[in-house]
């Protein structure tokens, strides 16, 4: 384009316009006569609008959905277990993701979960798009929490809105207390942190007091749990909490009138 | 490498634009990169050349917005630098690390104001 104002015109090789133009020369062929496009347009914006669509159906449904996130190995799957084996009103809905298999849907089941599996192939975390499809899978009759576990990972789901109500990060003590610092934006995004595996923090000599200043750091609004999937311990207080949350959104009633009159089965049909 | 999916939606976004103006050729890509969106600027460029690369120059697999995408192709990244709101304070700060705190009052409570960004904001077409 033209080198002074971005105007369009071809700048000419061998001379400024004008130049050429003065001088009578025949007019080359433009190299590259561009304009340019002011634009604003978020690379998220598709995601965000399918999140906020899965949110308000979740909502029609009654249900609170979460989104579970943490690094491969730190026990999201045996911490959901325990949830859904405990929460006073099952079944809980977990769409789980995962890069192969299907293990995690099956040993969810096995605890008592309504529970589809979404094989991501390469994809390093969920999207909006892709609970959709998996949520068309479940029966939500008679349920009211509804968890999704992402693919373990603490960078690629970040950005990612799933649509759910609140997120729950995990860290469990055998990962190192600064895990905080390293993958801030992670934590930062969360509402609230569960600390796992806190029967082990003798073992793996867990200093406790810094990685709580570290979550205090970076997270300062997040609310914290410490928990054990083997022991059971902190889970009382997180189903607690979680009700709570149902009750200030005015889920519950929802949930087991089931408003919007549709039978969530396989042959539903999402608009 | 949520780069690639991100990637991914950056080229229909650009399609979808240019077509909207009628262009008939994309030759380069602006794009505005918050400090903490969460992507690594290299990430991002190794990732758009290869959504750009996924054509087959035989032909093959020929995708349907292909004739927008002749010649060399920039793409230029603009980075923000996070920018933060002490509400305590009432000011705006740029944080010196992943923790946020204000250098005046040393509050943890600010929001972000900048450096989430994600977004294209401008095309190079004829």
């Amino acid at each position: 384009m033209c080198g002074t104002c971005g105007c369009g015109v071809a700048a000419l090789p061998g001379g400024s316009a004008e130049a050429a133009a003065a001088g009578g020369a025949p007019a080359e062929i433009p190299v590259r006569p561009t304009r340019q496009l002011g634009l604003q347009r978020r690379l998220l914006e598709r995601n965000d609008l399918q999140a906020a669509a899965n949110r308000s159906h979740f909502e029609q449904h009654g249900l609170l959905a979460l989104n579970l996130l943490s690094a491969p190995g730190s026990g999201k799957t045996a911490l959901l277990e325990q949830l859904a084996a405990r929460w006073p009103r099952p079944p809980v809905g977990v769409i789980v993701g995962d890069l192969a298999t299907d293990n995690d849907a099956r040993r969810l089941q096995t605890a008592g979960a309504r529970a589809v599996q979404i094989r991501t192939g390469d994809l390093c975390h969920l999207e909006a798009h892709l609970v959709e499809r998996a949520f068309a899978q479940l029966d939500a009759a008679g349920m009211e929490l509804l968890v999704i576990e992402n693919v373990g990972n603490l960078v690629c789901p970040t950005g990612f809105d799933l649509g759910e109500h609140l997120r729950l990060a995990v860290l469990s003590v055998t990962e190192g207390e600064d895990k905080p610092l390293k993958y801030p934006a992670l934590f930062r995004s969360a509402d609230a942190v569960l600390l796992n595996k806190i029967d082990l923090a003798e073992a793996v000599a867990f200093r406790r007091d810094e990685a709580l200043a570290n979550l205090a750091a970076i997270a300062p609004a997040a609310r914290l749990f410490e928990v054990s999937a083997r022991s059971g311990a902190g889970l009382a207080e997180l189903i607690d909490w979680l009700e709570q949350q149902q009750r200030q959104r005015g889920l519950l009633a929802r949930a087991h009138h089931h408003g919007h009159g549709h039978g969530h089965g396989p042959a539903h049909a999402h608009g | 490498m949520h780069e690639l999916a991100l990637m991914e939606e950056l080229r229909r976004l650009a399609v979808q634009e240019a077509r909207a103006q009628g262009a008939r050729r994309i030759h380069g890509l602006q794009l505005r990169v918050g400090s903490q969106a969460g992507v690594d600027p290299e990430a991002l460029r190794l990732a758009f050349a290869v959504v750009m690369g996924a054509a087959d120059p035989q032909g093959h697999n020929r995708p349907d917005d292909a004739e927008l995408w002749g010649g060399p192709i920039t793409l230029d990244l603009e980075v923000v630098p996070t920018v933060c709101f002490c509400p305590d304070c009432s000011q705006e700060f740029r944080p010196v690390d992943v923790i946020h705190a204000c250098p005046s009052c040393g509050s943890l409570a600010s929001r972000l104001l900048r450096g989430r960004e994600l977004e294209l904001v401008g095309l190079e077409v004829s």
